[in-house]
């Protein structure tokens, strides 16, 4: 295993989610082209895109929707090495492993001879497509993350006829991720203060077990804490949600430019 | 797990997403004949556990590490659909916010690891336990056996999901558009790394939280454990959505039989002949290459009594379908259906037996 036991390495994963939802927050602030937008129209507009770069056959298409995503952060002032860091680099590292044997094991015509293994001209696109695919897509949906709070994703969301229960318990759960992942990072600290040396790696998977179980007792007591509160405050499981976004010309035009540019991939990628 | 977008084609995530559907509305009816207003709280709250359990580096033995999914333990406390919620609602935040996992595959992630992942975890963790006391050993063991075969379930799911998209969706010059590799590569690699890493991840954490849960607060463990609740006992959050026995568990039980119906395509793959299942002419061919001295006929006997019976879905495919797969699903369907007549027809029998006993 990493240099590092279960200990730091599982409170460095949450000092990296807390730093990452931190930044969304802060980029949604800045005044940008998406920012300006209605969140329904980010939310409708992303989306199509996404359905877009997934249905578009062709490597142009999807290349150029990919140079749509990086006008788009551009114009939303987000920084390109965010994109790189978070993106780009990801993608490429995990879609990049699996996409690599697919250039000699996909059957086709042949280009090149590497060693004992075959080229293909299919393997080679097939390679290329799944890979810009896949960064173009998640270019699109980091760029929606960024851009807009997550409540206003949350209130665009509705706009899409989700059902209210679903979109309160998405909002109810992102906030108590917070305080679940700050609960375990105190145990975990506290944990590593009374610590010396580095703990046999059995040891270290019963003390995840426990402090996973520790972790449950403690969510279902808030659950149970909640409930009450909601119920004290007059909740009878009618969920309202409110809606105080006005569409403007401007996000019209913005909800037909997207729509066009989705159109127009996927009439001329097919 | 987590399919990113661009991997699926849009038809087979319309499919997923259809899939997914259904199985998040018969969970949501089944939660609402609760109270609604406690469901939301507990559903919750639940998520965001099993979001910050997703994000444990479990030390594994072998000395690597990984992630575990969370969906054992919360089929064990909440039962299946207050885990089949709460895990779609963990992976849509991974999706949404965290871009973990794609908008378009959503629906096939959440097919795959919340539902049939809940569906087999639960089915395994009550099937294993049966009615041991809430502190025995056999809950902790029923529970990692559970998690490592519900991962691995969804694993394979997703592997399959992949490997018929290079089948299904290429251009005119073969070049596939989505997940390039056939099933014969896309299962393999998928399932050695669940077999070996992420299935054990889970194992470790759902019996590790159930070995803690036994000493520290059993309560929680009661509402699934398929024994009578404890008067004396407060009512735990959990037991306001545990599941209703008898028509329920019926109901599940058909959703599996479904399923595994639309798996058995899988032996399709399966090289060569099941041990033991030879034909007269195979074991002739077998003995052939085996040793070219011995006999090159297959025994006397085999060759006339295997005349003696005539399968109406000889090779399990009628003769009248072309398609391997699909003669293969019809085989089972009707296998299944015939089973299940005759299962009916001998509970039904037992039932007027057993009653007219009572009476007596």
């Amino acid at each position: 295993m990493s240099a590092r036991g279960f200990l730091e390495s599982t409170t460095m994963g949450f000092a990296r989610a807390l730093t990452r939802a931190m930044l969304s927050e802060q980029t949604a602030r800045q005044r940008g082209l998406l920012q300006s937008l209605d969140p329904r129209v980010r939310v409708v507009g992303l989306f199509a895109l996404v359905l877009a770069v997934t249905l578009s056959r062709k490597i142009t298409v999807v290349a150029a929707l990919f140079a749509v995503a990086i006008v788009l952060a551009l114009l939303s002032r987000v920084q390109l090495t965010t994109l790189i860091k978070r993106v780009w680099l990801v993608v490429l590292g995990f879609t990049g492993v699996i996409a690599l044997p697919a250039i000699f094991v996909t059957p086709g015509s042949p280009v090149a001879q590497l060693g004992p293994a075959m080229i293909t001209e299919q393997g080679l696109r097939t390679a290329t497509l799944l890979i810009l695919r896949v960064e173009t897509a998640v270019t699109f949906t980091t760029l929606l993350i960024l851009c807009t709070p997550w409540a206003h994703v949350l209130k665009a969301l509705r706009a899409l006829h989700l059902p209210k229960e679903a979109i309160t318990m998405l909002a109810m759960t992102y906030r108590y991720v917070f305080l679940l992942v700050e609960t375990a990072t105190q145990m975990f600290d506290s944990r590593r203060s009374r610590t010396v040396g580095r703990l046999p790696p059995a040891e270290q998977r019963r003390m995840a077990g426990r402090t996973a179980g520790v972790l449950l007792s403690k969510s279902m007591a808030t659950s149970e804490e909640v409930y009450m509160a909601m119920q004290s405050r007059g909740f009878r499981g009618e969920v309202e949600v409110l809606s105080d976004f006005h569409m403007t010309m401007w996000d019209y035009a913005g909800l037909v430019l997207f729509l066009l540019v989705a159109a127009v991939a996927v009439g001329v990628g097919r | 797990m987590h399919i990113p977008d661009g991997y699926l084609s849009p038809s087979t995530c319309a499919v997923m997403y259809a899939g997914a559907v259904a199985g998040w509305y018969s969970a949501l009816r089944r939660l609402k004949r609760m109270l609604l207003s406690r469901v939301i709280p507990l559903i919750s709250v639940f998520a965001a556990f099993s979001f910050v359990v997703m994000m444990f580096n479990l030390p594994l033995p072998g000395g690597t590490t990984g992630h575990a999914l969370g969906v054992t333990i919360a089929a064990i406390v909440l039962g299946p659909s207050g885990a089949i919620l709460a895990l779609s609602i963990a992976i849509a935040i991974q999706a949404l916010f965290f871009g973990d996992g794609g908008i378009s595959t959503l629906g096939a992630n959440c097919f795959n690891m919340a539902i049939i992942g809940a569906l087999v975890a639960y089915a395994m963790y009550r099937l294993i336990a049966a009615r041991a006391a809430l502190a025995s050993r056999r809950r902790v063991i029923a529970a990692g056996v559970a998690g490592y075969v519900a991962v691995n379930a969804a694993a394979l799911l997703a592997a399959i999901e992949f490997g018929i998209q290079p089948m299904l969706f290429h251009d005119a010059s073969g070049t596939p558009l989505y997940a390039p590799y056939p099933l014969s590569i896309a299962i393999p690699a998928m399932m050695i790394g669940h077999l070996t890493f992420a299935g054990l991840a889970e194992a470790v954490i759902s019996a590790g939280i159930v070995a803690y849960l036994q000493v520290a607060d059993p309560g929680l463990l009661r509402s699934t454990s398929g024994l009578p609740p404890e008067p004396a006992q407060a009512r735990t959050p959990a037991d306001a959505i545990a599941l209703r026995p008898a028509a329920s568990s019926a109901r599940r039980l058909w959703i599996a039989v479904a399923v595994l119906m639309l798996l058995t395509p899988l032996g399709i793959l399966a090289a060569g002949t099941a041990w033991g299942e030879w034909s007269p002419r195979q074991l002739a061919h077998a003995a052939l290459t085996a040793s070219p001295a011995s006999s090159a006929a297959a025994p006397a006997g085999l060759r006339r009594l295997s005349t003696l019976w005539t399968a109406p879905f000889p090779a399990y495919a009628p003769t009248f379908v072309r398609s391997r797969s699909f003669g293969y699903l019809l085989s089972a369907m009707f296998a299944v259906g015939f089973l299940l007549g005759v299962s009916l027809v001998v509970q039904r029998f037992m039932d007027r037996h057993r009653r007219s006993g009572s009476t007596a």
